[in-house]
């Protein structure tokens, strides 16, 4: 998943829509997000590529929200209702993510095992 | 085996010191187990006051006296051999006068012959000369006081061979003096000159050639040697002990007199009792091996060598266990005794205390000076001295009257008692112990190299003493290179890197 400057990214990925639940006044949606393009990419434990600022899946609430909808921990998010991630610093991600006027998020997220699904069925596919 | 000898002695002191030497005596035998032989001396005693002198002093007492290791009676004849060398020990200095006396008695001599031989011819001339005469004069004091600060000096060794620059400065003065003596006899002796301002010159020429001789005296001699240029790694041949130094250009005699100096205020003090373990480990392990052929090769001396290296094999095998409980118990017994003796010291340290102004009005009984009040305080703590001092087999190195003194020394100066207890616990350096106990008087310079060349990268010497030596190595200090770079003080720049987590 990294990316050469000016060239376009391609990635495999899977819709995940979440409903964002009511806390008290808050809307929640149940995970963290690390990441960004002014935080160190170094220490991002989920990232193949260790210079990949995007925003990742730190941590997720058992249960919650995006558990349910089937957020999976590391995942990189791609896009949060249209509104791309890759690109973006950490509050902005913030900001896309907890807009009080949405009550779903409908996001694009990779993972790696997205990849080598896609591997598969495309070589047991050339196979037949 | 200890020979035992009788000796008497009276009165209280004597009985406590008594006791000291007995126990000490007593390790000697329990800890050689009987591998050094001891003559016992009789030690002499102050002076007696007392009118029955003669009937008290020749009673038996049956209890053991004082012994003396064998080093130390090896030693003695020692001391007699170097008073002959008196005469080589003066001959620098002799030499030294003589040229001095001849380098100061020319121009002076130069200036008053004319002055004598021929004065009515003189031509006498005015403030010139007087010039002349005053530079002549300081100019001698100031090579009289150069001369004796370089030259003059009691000479602190003895060297096996004359020192090649001091003879070529010796040569050189010798030589400008014969050449200016050989044109004064045949320019002014023998034509008689009249020109007194040009004796007068002559002279003060002389004497600014020799200031510069002595100026080349000092680059030579002091000056040379002081920037470092070699480091020396010098390692005592019975316990491994190793110190580097960096010296300068010098020659191997030279170089050997300062590791000599050195080696009295750095090494810790030669003690052969530490070193009787591994003496007996290597007898047991030579034992063990010793298969003797006597009949030639046959089969059943085969058999015998084969069971023979086996035994040595088992019992190899157990050497180094042997070694490490060994070395653990010891160490336990030393930390054991110290623990016993700091605390004996410490609370020794409590009974006494200096006497300050509310004190004067105390009892006279209760007031002391340092030496009684040393007096006082050692029997507490000298069973646990004692004690230490023969487990870490340094008994010898200290006597009673040496342990007084030091106690005395350090509650003049109130130290502490941790303090007092320093020079026991640590073994200090040779010099601190009288010659007595040094080990290490005539050295022995043992060298492939000419001992007057200069000492080279690579160069190596021994320098032997009765009962160690010290081999010496010379490696040269590398050749640093070193460049400057320019940071401009703008240009330290920092990032902050942040690794946030935010939960939505």
């Amino acid at each position: 998943m990294s990316f050469v400057p000016g060239q376009p990214v391609t990635a495999v990925v899977e819709r995940v829509e979440i409903q964002k639940l009511r806390q008290g006044e808050n809307l929640i949606l149940g995970f963290s997000i690390g990441g960004g393009i002014d935080q160190d990419p170094g220490q991002n434990p989920f990232s193949e590529d260790k210079s990949d600022k995007g925003i990742y899946v730190t941590r997720i609430s058992p249960k919650g929200p995006a558990d349910l909808a089937g957020l999976k921990i590391g995942d990189k998010i791609m896009q949060v209702n249209g509104w791309d991630m890759t690109m973006v610093t950490h509050d902005q991600a913030r900001k896309k993510l907890t807009k009080k006027k949405e009550d779903v998020v409908r996001l694009l997220v990779t993972r790696k095992s997205l990849e080598d699904a896609v591997k598969h069925s495309k070589c047991s596919y050339a196979k037949h | 085996m200890v020979h035992r000898l009788c000796g008497a002695f009276v009165g209280q002191e004597r009985s406590q010191w008594e006791k000291w030497k007995h126990c000490l005596s007593d390790s000697h035998s329990s800890s050689d187990s009987g591998l050094s032989t001891y003559i016992s001396f009789m030690y002499s005693f102050t002076s007696f006051q007392d009118d029955n002198w003669g009937e008290t002093t020749t009673a038996v007492t049956g209890t053991s006296e004082l012994s003396v290791s064998q080093e130390e009676v090896v030693g003695l004849g020692k001391g007699i051999q170097d008073r002959t060398q008196g005469f080589r020990r003066y001959l620098p200095l002799a030499v030294g006068s003589c040229v001095g006396l001849l380098v100061l008695a020319t121009p002076l001599v130069f200036l008053l012959l004319p002055a004598v031989m021929w004065p009515d011819r003189l031509q006498v001339c005015g403030a010139a000369c007087e010039g002349l005469f005053l530079s002549i004069s300081f100019k001698l004091l100031i090579l009289l006081v150069a001369v004796w600060a370089l030259f003059l000096r009691p000479s602190r060794a003895c060297l096996p061979r004359v020192c090649v620059y001091r003879a070529f400065l010796i040569t050189l003065t010798l030589l400008l003096t014969m050449s200016y003596w050989l044109f004064y006899g045949v320019r002014i002796l023998d034509a008689q000159d009249e020109d007194y301002h040009g004796i007068v010159q002559f002279a003060v020429s002389l004497v600014d050639s020799q200031l510069f001789v002595h100026y080349l005296a000092v680059v030579l001699l002091e000056l040379r040697q002081l920037q470092p240029c070699y480091s020396v790694c010098v390692i005592r041949s019975t316990d491994g002990e190793t110190r580097h130094y960096n010296i300068g250009q010098l020659s191997i005699q030279r170089a050997a007199l300062s590791i000599l100096e050195y080696y009295y205020r750095d090494f810790p003090l030669h003690n052969p009792a530490l070193l009787s373990a591994s003496k007996h480990r290597a007898a047991k392990h030579l034992a063990g091996l010793k298969v003797y052929n006597v009949d030639g090769a046959q089969p059943s001396n085969g058999n015998q060598s084969r069971a023979m290296v086996t035994a040595a094999g088992k019992r190899k095998d157990s050497a180094h266990n042997e070694l490490y409980y060994e070395e653990a118990d010891y160490e336990r017994r030393v930390r054991k005794r110290r623990a016993r003796l700091v605390v004996a010291v410490e609370e020794a340290f409590t009974h006494v205390r200096r006497m300050k102004k509310e004190d004067e009005r105390a009892t006279p009984s209760d007031i002391m000076d340092v030496r009684e009040a040393a007096l006082a305080i050692f029997p507490s703590m000298a069973r646990a001295l004692q004690k230490y001092l023969r487990t870490t087999r340094r008994q010898h190195c200290h006597s009673m009257e040496s342990i007084q003194k030091h106690l005395a020394f350090c509650l003049v100066n109130n130290m502490s008692p941790k303090a007092f207890l320093e020079a026991y616990l640590v073994p200090g350096p040779t010099l601190q112990y009288g010659p007595e106990r040094w080990m290490a008087d005539q050295w022995t310079l043992v060298s492939e190299a000419s001992v007057t060349s200069g000492i080279k990268q690579g160069t190596e010497f021994l320098l032997k003493c009765l009962d160690f030596s010290l081999a010496i190595t010379i490696k040269s200090i590398p050749y640093i290179r070193l460049t400057e770079e320019y940071i401009e003080p703008k240009s330290h720049k920092f990032l902050l890197l942040l690794q946030s987590e935010t939960s939505v």
